[in-house]
């Protein structure tokens, strides 16, 4: 392969990964703190097509993606609300949060629907990203390495500081963090909020990097992929970025077999755009062989916090 | 004076009943609501989707096709949240479910007879459970969760469906147009009232409801999913095995996904197209939790959330409300319904702050 074929490919798989990697990462805070949920494909809805209204309406892209942080983590709290206040099935509300987002995103992005949006480019001087090399570096969405800097930062938070570990000891035993004082539905909220927000942005990145127009169900499922890349990732930042970018290439493959012909086209298209699903299916069973039925995720994930029993 | 959340030492019946329909009747108010404030007619759009559909007779056909699907999806559904296995990729099952039966009926088209439609419905059946399966056999044997799984293979069937209408079952006189060929009278669902676009897939909802409805409350499969869904550790202890649930719940949901799923080809559609996937596999999480859970509940929810989808469609041409607001009012009444489960398990108690009573 020359090199011509490779930078490209690089470049879309990057792309391709750091929505879920965006994702991802705010659902493992969420669920650190033992809260499950399902809504971010909704979320990620709600953020893609509050970022589509903003630059069309603004044309302010960083204006744009803090809105739909905004709005996103707005909608997680509609969910913190039912789960957390009045202990609802966290199953159940995610569900609705996702249902709630493709009937919102559907309903508000009537005006924009298939209006071009200016793609949100590369941070530095185009100088330094002409050479393709160097484009591999410095080629990409200030979104690209907003991602990557928030890898570091929530590993950081989670394993460096006094506030992760109370976030952590929340997630892993709500009783006795309670008992010590800590409020352990203040410190669900934050993170299920902290969630919402990353969902948003990571929603964001659909017209502003990967489709620039809003279509309805923009995010395709991508949001439930993102909650299996938490499983594989066993609640680890730096694990979830691998396998960010594992899913990223298997997506690529599926743009790549759709574009070009020769050896991708013996087998049909539509098996290329079911590899990443069927590719988080196969990775959930070995993830699981593996670790032979012991699960390293937090010992309270999903359960409602009931201090009276 | 101030009210205080109190735990009901068990949960209420009562509650339970009337909570989904405070939830559908608060959806109206806060729905006219919002509708305005995003610059609608909000009162007229509550008119057009709730009322309207029930005022109007010449609508109710159109509510008994759009509730059949729903009410079949979500009995299974139900069937499976008892045992807390959770399903939702019922649309996926859907999916399948139609694609199975028409494969039969491909292979059945230059026949005649009365056997071929009921062996349609049969392969739907076993489509649906088929595809559950997976997942069922993927939980049991590797402890892999069931919500991603499922939805993973919904994405999957829609693929697999594309592949088919677009590939090697493209009618040969579509002139180009993906679809598969039309089903012949021998595999169309029959007419029961004469004159009205009612057909035998109504009452095969109400018989599937009212089955369920007797197995689960009177059998020792019933029992075995509820206790199974309520503690699994007792089950255990009382010899019920947890896999065995997990099998069955799927396998139940998705067959009745795979009837729904044929019906909808040889009624409604008359044949596959790209456009089939319609999301009655996701709008029946809503129902079957509208319903709690409980096969006549799910009957009542389904009629209610088919009332939604053809009052949407009144309010798109009347209104001129987008369709998609129909997603929001569903949304929301699942919203509420599941905040208003506060009331089931606990009460409020007017309490006496502590100073008010050191006074007196």
């Amino acid at each position: 392969m020359t090199l011509d074929l490779i930078i490209p490919i690089i470049i879309t798989l990057v792309g391709a990964s750091t929505p879920i990697l965006l994702a991802g990462l705010g659902e493992l805070v969420a669920e650190k703190s033992g809260v499950l949920n399902l809504g971010v494909e909704g979320m990620m809805l709600i953020g893609a097509v509050i970022t589509v209204a903003v630059v069309l309406l603004t044309g302010n892209h960083w204006l744009a993606i803090i809105c739909a942080a905004g709005a996103s983590a707005a909608a997680a709290l509609i969910f913190g609300f039912l789960t957390l206040s009045l202990s609802a099935n966290q199953v159940a509300t995610g569900l609705a949060l996702t249902i709630f987002g493709t009937g919102f995103s559907a309903l508000f992005g009537q005006p924009y629907t298939g209006k071009a949006v200016p793609l949100f480019r590369s941070p530095f001087p185009p100088e330094l990203a002409a050479d393709p090399v160097w484009r591999v570096v410095f080629g990409y969405s200030p979104l690209v390495y907003f991602s990557l800097i928030m890898v570091v930062a929530v590993w950081w938070f989670l394993q460096r500081t006094r506030a992760g570990l109370i976030l952590r000891a929340v997630g892993e035993n709500d009783l006795s963090a309670h008992s010590i004082g800590y409020s352990v539905i203040g410190v669900r909220y934050l993170a299920v909020a902290f969630g919402g927000a990353m969902a948003g942005i990571a929603g964001s990145c659909f017209p502003l990097i990967l489709t620039p127009q809003w279509v309805e169900r923009l995010t395709t499922g991508r949001g439930w992929i993102a909650l299996a890349l938490v499983v594989f990732a066993a609640w680890r930042p730096f694990r979830l970025l691998a396998g960010a970018y594992l899913f990223g290439l298997v997506m690529t493959l599926e743009v790549y077999a759709k574009a070009a012909g020769g050896g991708f086209r013996v087998l049909p298209s539509e098996l290329w755009a079911a590899l990443p699903y069927l590719a988080t299916i196969l990775v959930l069973v070995l993830i699981s062989m593996r670790r032979g039925g012991s699960s390293s995720a937090p010992a309270c994930l999903g359960k409602p916090f009931l201090p009276t029993g | 004076m101030q009210f205080q959340l109190e735990k009901r030492p068990a949960p209420s019946r009562t509650m339970r009943i009337v909570t989904p329909f405070a939830a559908v009747a608060l959806t109206m108010v806060l729905g006219a609501i919002v509708f305005t404030l995003l610059g609608y007619d909000g009162l007229a759009a509550v008119r057009e989707i709730f009322f309207t559909p029930l005022t109007n007779s010449y609508k109710w056909q159109d509510l008994a096709v759009k509730a059949t699907p729903l009410v079949i999806i979500a009995v299974g559904l139900s069937v499976s949240y008892r045992a807390n296995v959770w399903n939702i990729g019922a649309e996926g099952q859907y999916i399948v479910g139609a694609i199975a039966g028409t494969g039969v009926g491909l292979l059945t088209h230059t026949m005649t007879g009365p056997w071929i439609f009921p062996l349609m419905l049969l392969a739907g059946i076993a489509g649906g459970a088929a595809y559950a399966a997976i997942p069922a056999f993927l939980r049991t044997q590797f402890k892999v969760n069931e919500i991603l799984t499922t939805l993973m293979l919904t994405y999957v069937s829609v693929q697999l469906l594309n592949y088919l209408v677009f590939g090697p079952w493209k009618s040969p006189t579509s002139m180009g147009q993906p679809q598969t060929v039309l089903f012949s009278a021998d595999q169309s669902q029959p007419y029961i009232i004469p004159g009205t676009i009612v057909q035998v897939g109504t009452p095969i909802a109400i018989v599937v409801a009212l089955l369920v409805w007797f197995v689960m409350s009177r059998s020792v499969f019933g029992f075995q999913v509820r206790a199974v869904g309520a503690s699994p550790a007792a089950a255990r202890y009382g010899g019920f095995s947890a896999n065995r649930t997990v099998w069955l719940a799927l396998l139940v949901s998705g067959g009745l996904a795979g009837l729904a799923g044929i019906l909808e080809a040889t009624g409604p559609f008359g044949r596959l197209v790209p456009q089939f996937p319609t999301n009655y596999g996701f709008t029946a999480i809503i129902v079957a939790f509208l319903g709690r859970l409980h096969p006549l509940g799910v009957l009542i929810a389904g009629t209610a959330l088919a009332i939604t989808f053809v009052g949407g469609e009144v309010a798109q041409t009347t209104i001129q409300l987008p369709f998609a607001a129909v997603g929001i009012f569903q949304a929301m009444m699942l919203f509420l319904l599941l905040a208003g489960d506060i009331f089931v398990r606990y009460r409020f108690k007017r309490s006496v702050p502590e100073a008010t009573r050191a006074a007196a």
